[in-house]
């Protein structure tokens, strides 16, 4: 155990909340130090979330391409065997690969990695249980960066065989036949992808009238139409309402508007959210106030609960669940204990979808703007116009500008294609510098890049603004 | 009533779509803004939004392969739900609407422009459940601070409660369409106006506006627009000139004078100069079509009719109804017409058929005392007739000079359609017809 139990900021979790928070401490000279129960860092993003499921995006995608594509650029393979096991064993090796580069980041900060689960136990103080031994540690802040947890769906209890959640799904010892997905936000349409391509029949049930509900309408809808054509079904403003599991396959009763139906699969993933995982941490017994809807943590304005030295960020916290915002309350909350001014815009937050095309957004969606009154213009520019696209192949999709009809001021971005991910980084970037549809426009891209094509949106919103 | 949903055009290139996919189904009820099919070209995928609230019949399934502008649905207007259905986006269409066309219509090949949309103003658009403290960041509550604001003024859209910094600027954004009203918001910062504020600003960060009575800031109306826009495309679009010449008006002002009272009790309207103008314009044009065509394209349209609009200024803007047929119509029913028409303005009752279809303009300056000006086209016409105020100026007149009631009247034309020679001669024939009024009966 380092030291002598006593530290500036306890961090507990080591996700990409914790973890970036214990670094940013560490920088500003803070003792710090970060609990970990699981026997590795990084949390649910390294082990059981972004990562393996984009190491298994990365492959599957791969896949894919040489058995569907290739043709088409002249390059014909005799047969295309897929080696499960080893495609498995890569992803394991980019996980554990990262897990150690995040240890030994903490490691080279100098922060006391500490194992076991920790619980709030009084004035300053964080007991820490390992092996049924328990520490107690003190610390002038703590910061409660514990994450989430897979919400379970009553009618489907999780097996971890049959009916599985995210963390199962990506270790699978063969192709289902035909996967069951519960649930169309990021996760079910990422790993329903994954299997899809690997040639499992994909059914994603949905309750919504539409998939990805966090995206534009326009994104969302066109998102459905070309992951349809990929193969995967979708079954809208649908419900299950019961599930028979047998030893080989499991029948889902379905609720399509008051329509019964059924579907026999053989395995079933449920991805209907996550929630805030706050249980054992002792929070109750401090009078630490949660949300009695969501069970969010309730903090104000510096991260900070009603108990004035506990803070708390990511998951936890209310705010999209994604790694790169929790990072981003990592660091805040860290700045407000040193007595900086430390916070997170939420504007300009971005998001993802890795299906292929990808999906990423950025600010404002066509419908908030709408709700919120606020008059806009919006424009879009399919990949169609972009020569690298065309070279690519990957034509599918758009970029849709939107921007305030009086000031031209960017209230929002929408990608649906090729590299959206990384292209939403410097619509981000433009966002959070305030910049008008012109001077985003006028920015000067390579070419030929898809980026162009974020050029152009802009520009048409621009010049669309000019007929009002 | 039922309106036509048609495949809408793409771009020049385009003369079919495949229908991909119904977002809505047959006999449903659908809102104005809301999207009902999706068409995919090799070159675009568009989604097409409902013109109108009412009931959808759709005629063409999807994955049908359509030609541009075919009727693939309805949609009755008179259908009703039991309960009215809520607007999507009250007033904000109709301003909206314009755009979109343009927009639609520069779809064309390459990038699709959606909507342009008008939403309604910020006030009631409540949305999240506002808590009763949001939670204000530091970076927030100095922009807050700067600009003179009061958190509660805005409704927070961040998670949990959080008034994020692009709320603050979003509520900004909007604030241009509703200023001038609260100038004591703006001038918290400014010390000189109000000391007694108080000072939320720390001196290094002091922003001083204008003061509010020096500039006032107001959208345009939409009609105030559309003549703007108007105006600068019959500026940008056309080869304007301007050619003059002098009326004597003293034979016309002569039979006014003598049949004035008859004719006000024949036809119970006064008799004008107007209707003089209309027919000697009338005649002039039948010599001279051009200035009574347009340019469309590459070709020029002649017209078989002679529809003359007369520019009225009325208290929200200038209008320009139009009299049909003005070679046709006799001065009587010239004058009633015009009458007509400006009671029609005074009313407010003018509709968009009494202002469509004209093919040559009059424009009288005279009414406010203008000596002379030059008229700006109401394109796409290739021609208007200025007017302007009769006054009694020396002229010479067979070798003397004599007292005579003048007008200098002027004709803007589109250069690339008419000649100088033939706006010339337009003008000597209205000069010819009004200074000897005859020639309009006999027509030479």
């Amino acid at each position: 155990m380092a030291g002598d139990g006593k530290y500036d900021v306890i961090v507990v979790g080591s996700g990409p909340g914790g973890y970036v928070a214990c670094l940013r401490a560490a920088e500003l000279g803070l003792r710090a130090a970060c609990v970990e129960k699981s026997d590795r860092v990084g949390g649910a993003c390294l082990n059981v979330g972004c990562i393996p499921s984009k190491a298994l995006l990365e492959s599957s995608r791969f896949f894919y391409l040489a058995r569907k594509r290739f043709q088409e650029h002249g390059i014909v393979l005799d047969d295309q065997v897929l080696d499960l096991p080893v495609m498995m064993a890569r992803k394991s090796e980019v996980v554990r690969g990262l897990v150690d580069n995040v240890r030994k980041l903490l490691e080279n900060a100098g922060v006391a990695l500490i194992r076991g689960t920790a619980r709030l136990a009084g004035e300053r103080r964080v007991e820490v249980t390992r092996d049924g031994e328990k520490t107690v540690l003190e610390a002038d802040a703590v910061v409660l960066a514990t994450g989430g947890e897979p919400v379970p769906v009553p009618s489907l209890p999780f097996d971890g065989r049959r009916i599985v959640s995210s963390t199962e799904v990506l270790d699978f010892d063969r192709v289902p036949e035909h996967l069951a997905v519960v649930g169309g936000g990021t996760i079910g349409l990422e790993l329903g992808s994954v299997w899809s391509r690997l040639g499992a029949r994909v059914t994603v049930i949905e309750m919504m009238p539409g998939i990805a509900a966090v995206a534009d309408g326009q994104v969302s809808r066109t998102l459905e139409r070309l992951l349809s054509r990929q193969g995967l079904e979708f079954r809208l403003r649908t419900k299950v309402t019961g599930a028979e599991v047998t030893d080989e396959q499991v029948v889902l009763t379905l609720d399509t508007q008051g329509k019964e139906d059924s579907i026999a699969c053989d395995r079933v993933l449920v991805a209907v959210g996550r929630k805030p995982f706050t249980g054992g941490l002792g929070l109750e017994a401090l009078g630490i106030g949660t949300d009695p809807r969501t069970g969010h943590v309730l903090v104000d304005e510096r991260y900070r609960t009603g108990v004035a030295w506990i803070y708390a960020v990511g998951d936890l916290v209310p705010g999209p669940m994604l790694a790169h915002k929790a990072s981003a309350e990592g660091i805040a909350a860290v700045e407000c204990i040193a007595g900086l001014p430390g916070e997170v815009n939420y504007d300009t937050i971005p998001s993802v979808i890795y299906t292929s095309p990808e999906v990423a957004g950025v600010g404002l969606t066509e419908e908030q703007a709408r709700e919120r009154g606020l008059s806009f213009v919006a424009g879009s520019c399919p990949f169609t116009g972009s020569a690298r696209a065309r070279c690519m192949g990957d034509t599918d999709g758009f970029v849709k500008v939107i921007a305030h009809g009086r000031t031209g001021r960017l209230l929002g971005v929408h990608i649906i294609g090729p590299e959206a991910s990384e292209l939403i980084g410097e619509c981000a970037g433009a966002l959070e510098r305030n910049a008008t549809a012109e001077e985003f426009a006028r920015v000067v891209r390579a070419h030929p890049t898809l980026s162009e094509a974020v050029r152009d949106a802009a520009l048409i919103v621009q010049s669309s603004r000019k007929h009002e | 009533m039922q309106i036509e949903v048609k495949v809408p055009e793409v771009g020049e290139s385009v003369q079919e779509a495949l229908l991909v996919q119904w977002y809505r189904r047959d006999g449903d009820m659908v809102r104005k803004g809301e999207i009902l099919f999706i068409i995919e070209t090799d070159k675009v995928t568009l989604e097409v939004s409902a013109d109108a609230d009412g009931m959808l019949k759709i005629l063409v399934p999807e994955g049908q392969t359509v030609r541009i502008g075919t009727v693939v649905a309805t949609i009755d207007l008179e259908a009703r739900e039991a309960k009215p259905l809520p607007t999507l986006q009250p007033e904000a269409e109709k301003t909206g609407e314009a755009v979109e066309k343009a927009a639609e219509r520069e779809a064309a090949a390459g990038p699709v422009p959606i909507s342009p949309v008008h939403a309604p103003s910020p006030s009631g658009a409540g949305t999240a459940e506002a808590s009763p403290r949001p939670i204000v960041s530091e970076s927030v509550k100095e922009l807050l601070a700067e600009r003179g604001l009061d958190a509660a003024q805005i409704i927070p859209g961040g998670p949990g409660g959080r008034l994020t910094r692009g709320d603050v600027l979003a509520f900004l954004d909007e604030r241009g369409h509703e200023t001038t009203g609260k100038p004591a918001e703006r001038t918290v910062t400014e010390p000189a106006v109000m000391p007694e504020a108080p000072r939320r600003v720390p001196p290094r960060r002091q922003v001083v506006f204008a003061p509010e009575e020096l500039t006032v800031r107001k959208p345009m109306t939409p009609i105030r627009r559309r003549i703007a826009d108007h105006m600068l495309q019959a500026r940008l679009n056309t080869a304007m000139l301007t050619t003059f010449n002098e009326i004597d008006m003293s034979r016309l002002q002569e039979i006014r004078k003598q049949f004035r009272d008859l004719f006000q009790k024949k036809h119970s309207v006064s008799l004008g100069i107007m209707s003089f103008f209309l027919k000697a314009a009338a005649v002039a044009l039948k010599e001279l079509p051009e200035l009574n065509a347009f340019i469309e394209g590459h070709e020029i349209v002649y017209h078989n009719y002679i529809h003359i609009g007369v520019a009225v200024g009325a208290e929200r803007g200038l209008v320009v109804p139009v009299i049909r047929d003005v070679d046709k119509l006799g001065f009587a029913d010239l004058e009633k017409a015009i009458v007509d028409h400006v009671r029609k303005i005074g009313e407010n009752r003018l509709e968009m058929s009494d202002l469509e279809g004209g093919t040559f303009t009059i424009s009288n300056g005279g009414v406010y005392g203008s000596l002379m000006s030059t008229p700006i086209l109401n394109s796409p016409q290739s021609g208007i007739l200025g007017l302007h105020k009769i006054e009694e100026r020396p002229v010479v007149v067979g070798g003397r000079i004599v007292i005579r009631p003048m007008m200098y009247v002027a004709l803007s034309y589109d250069h690339r359609i008419v000649d100088g020679r033939e706006a010339v001669t337009f003008l000597k024939r209205i000069k010819e017809c009004i200074e000897n009024p005859e020639r309009i009966m006999v027509e030479i």
